[in-house]
């Protein structure tokens, strides 16, 4: 007992001694609930996401109140982005284009995306279950997922996206790194 | 003063008493008293207190893409508005002419200083909050960088050097390295990437790797001498200096340290199937342009002329600058004016005589890590495509820019 106590001290100096102690005392702690209330980032796991569920059909719905206005009915033929794809057989997913529910290599792009920047100018105003929806309905429109899915924090990081493997990871950068190194100019 | 010159008093003085013992009737003015035509303008309140520039000065910022509708419209979508390069001197952008890049038309978020907060959290022994008094109470630096947007790329119908080349813009840039507020904070060792949050609509967030975060990118509350502006991310940008403008968060209140790339929309944006045009889409690579002469100026006349640049790279400083007056057959090296700042706008210049025969006028620079700005057919060389008209540069457009002079003098887009 008293040599498990002398290595928990150990573990625990040597654990405080290999982190940084702050130089200025500078600035104040935040509270748990604010970070939680500024936070609205979404890993592509999508551990951030929070409590709540919507299905496509529920998302219909919200869409034509809150999005048809600019994106077309049909999420095709309105003045903002399209949010569907096209009729084709594209050799790739990738050659849809740029439509971010089947462009996005991860469904919590999409999420995050409707959360933190639509409807414009009422941006924040979708509660968390709305999101879901929408974010069911737009992969629905788009035949990523089937149209019975309930999405959820543990459904939606699961979905495979069309195109999850076609974009190329930036390189590891360092200081002093050339753009791309072997080009020749 | 050496006693062999009159000096100026005296020379007055000597002056006053020939005109005294002369003039009668007319009112000749003193020596060095030329009427000025253009008289005196009254100074209104505000330009007492907050200068502004001469009625004769009508250079102004222009949408980019030069053909998109005004601003602002129905839906905020991007609306840019670029630098008019053609008319700078020197190598810094005046915030008033600062390039500017968004995604909400003109609006901009009406940010109160006093109660804007920066937090940074994540993957940190500490996380912690920041008024801006108390970033203003840390060791601060100022520095010259150049922010450059990814749609920067020339094309045969632009037909000015701000229509080419005008989403770039340097100015000095003051605030807090974002090294000592993670180290403040204490970086965990699984935090690999952060994410920069702003307040406006999109909130930026661009994914942005620990390395850089620690090596020289900057918490700037200072811009050119005063207070960022509204439009250029007041109170609090971010500076990630030579990676692409969209990086660069304005009204950045949250950085969140991650143990991975992020996959934000930002990061979304760029996505691409190609993992070279993927890097030559992140770091900027050496790119130069002559201002002047550049297209829609004039030469008035054969004979002497200064012509004079910007050159800039995302790899560092400037180590060098060429320019050719022959279309690229003989190149020399031009003047780097000053220190060549790291990340920033260099101004080169170089002196010609113009024969008053069509020539083509080109510019090429190297920057420190020996990186060369290369000519589009270059390009389309390295990714073994022809560099017809079709042919778009990869990544981030550093190609080299021609512009010809007619043999009347006149400038134009030697792009076709």
């Amino acid at each position: 007992m008293g040599m498990f106590r002398l290595l928990l001290c150990l573990t625990l100096l040597a654990g405080s001694a290999a982190a940084q102690s702050p130089t200025y005392g500078v600035g104040r702690t935040p509270t748990e609930e604010e970070i939680r209330a500024w936070d609205i980032s979404i890993s592509p796991t999508g551990e951030e996401l929070p409590p709540g569920r919507g299905t496509s059909e529920e998302g219909e719905l919200i869409y034509r109140r809150q999005c048809a206005a600019c994106h077309g009915v049909n999420g095709v033929g309105g003045s903002a982005p399209i949010l569907v794809k096209r009729e084709m057989e594209p050799d790739h997913p990738w050659d849809y284009g740029r439509i971010l529910p089947i462009r996005a290599p991860f469904a919590t792009v999409v999420w995050d995306y409707i959360n933190r920047g639509m409807p414009l100018n009422r941006e924040g105003t979708l509660t968390a279950d709305e999101v879901y929806a929408l974010t069911a309905y737009l992969l629905f429109m788009n035949d990523v997922i089937p149209q019975d899915i309930v999405l959820d924090a543990e459904s939606l990081p699961k979905i495979e996206m069309p195109n999850r493997d076609a974009f190329a990871r930036v390189p590891d950068w360092q200081p002093g790194m050339q753009r791309l190194p072997g080009y020749p100019y | 003063m050496g006693s062999k010159r009159p000096n100026r008093r005296g020379f007055l003085k000597g002056s006053a008493a020939v005109a005294g013992g002369l003039a009668l009737g007319t009112a000749e003015p003193a020596l060095g008293q030329l009427p000025n035509p253009e008289g005196f303008i009254k100074g209104t309140d505000d330009a007492v207190a907050y200068g502004e520039r001469s009625r004769f000065v009508t250079s102004v910022r222009i949408a980019h893409p030069p053909d998109y509708r005004p601003s602002p419209d129905a839906f905020g979508l991007v609306f840019h508005v670029a630098t008019p390069l053609q008319d700078s001197v020197g190598m810094i952008t005046p915030s008033s002419l600062h390039f500017v890049g968004t995604t909400r038309g003109s609006f901009v978020p009406d940010i109160d200083p006093r109660e804007h907060r920066l937090m940074l959290h994540g993957l940190v022994d500490r996380p912690l909050v920041f008024t801006m008094e108390d970033l203003k109470r840390l060791p601060s630096v100022t520095r010259p960088h150049f922010i450059e947007c990814a749609g920067n790329r020339h094309r045969p119908q632009h037909k000015t050097v701000q229509e080419s080349h005008g989403m770039t813009s340097c100015a000095e840039w003051t605030g807090v390295l974002l090294s000592t507020l993670l180290k403040e904070a204490g970086v965990k060792d699984a935090g690999k990437w952060i994410v920069a949050e702003g307040v406006e609509e999109v909130k930026g967030a661009s994914s942005i790797p620990i390395e850089k975060a620690m090596d020289d990118c900057l918490v700037a509350y200072g811009m050119n001498g005063e207070a960022v502006r509204p439009q250029n991310g007041f109170p609090l940008r971010l500076l990630v200096p030579g990676f692409e403008g969209i990086f660069n968060s304005k009204y950045l209140r949250r950085i969140k340290v991650v143990d991975r790339y992020y996959m934000t929309y930002n990061d979304f944006g760029h996505l691409t199937r190609d993992p070279d045009v993927a890097a030559l889409g992140y770091q900027i690579g050496p790119k130069s342009v002559i201002t002047f002469p550049s297209a829609g100026q004039q030469l008035t006349d054969r004979g002497f002329y200064e012509i004079s640049g910007l050159a800039w790279s995302g790899g560092g400083a400037i180590g060098r600058v060429e320019v050719s007056t022959d279309g690229g057959r003989r190149w020399m090296d031009a003047e780097i004016q000053g220190t060549a700042h790291r990340m920033a706008h260099t101004r080169f210049r170089f002196q010609w005589n113009w024969d008053g025969n069509e020539t083509e006028l080109l510019s090429r620079c190297t920057d420190e890590q020996g990186q060369v700005q290369p000519t589009r057919a270059q390009v389309a060389q390295f990714f073994n495509v022809p560099a017809d008209p079709s042919f778009s540069v990869p990544g981030m457009d550093n190609s080299i820019q021609p512009w010809r002079i007619a043999s009347d003098g006149s400038v134009h887009n030697g792009y076709v």
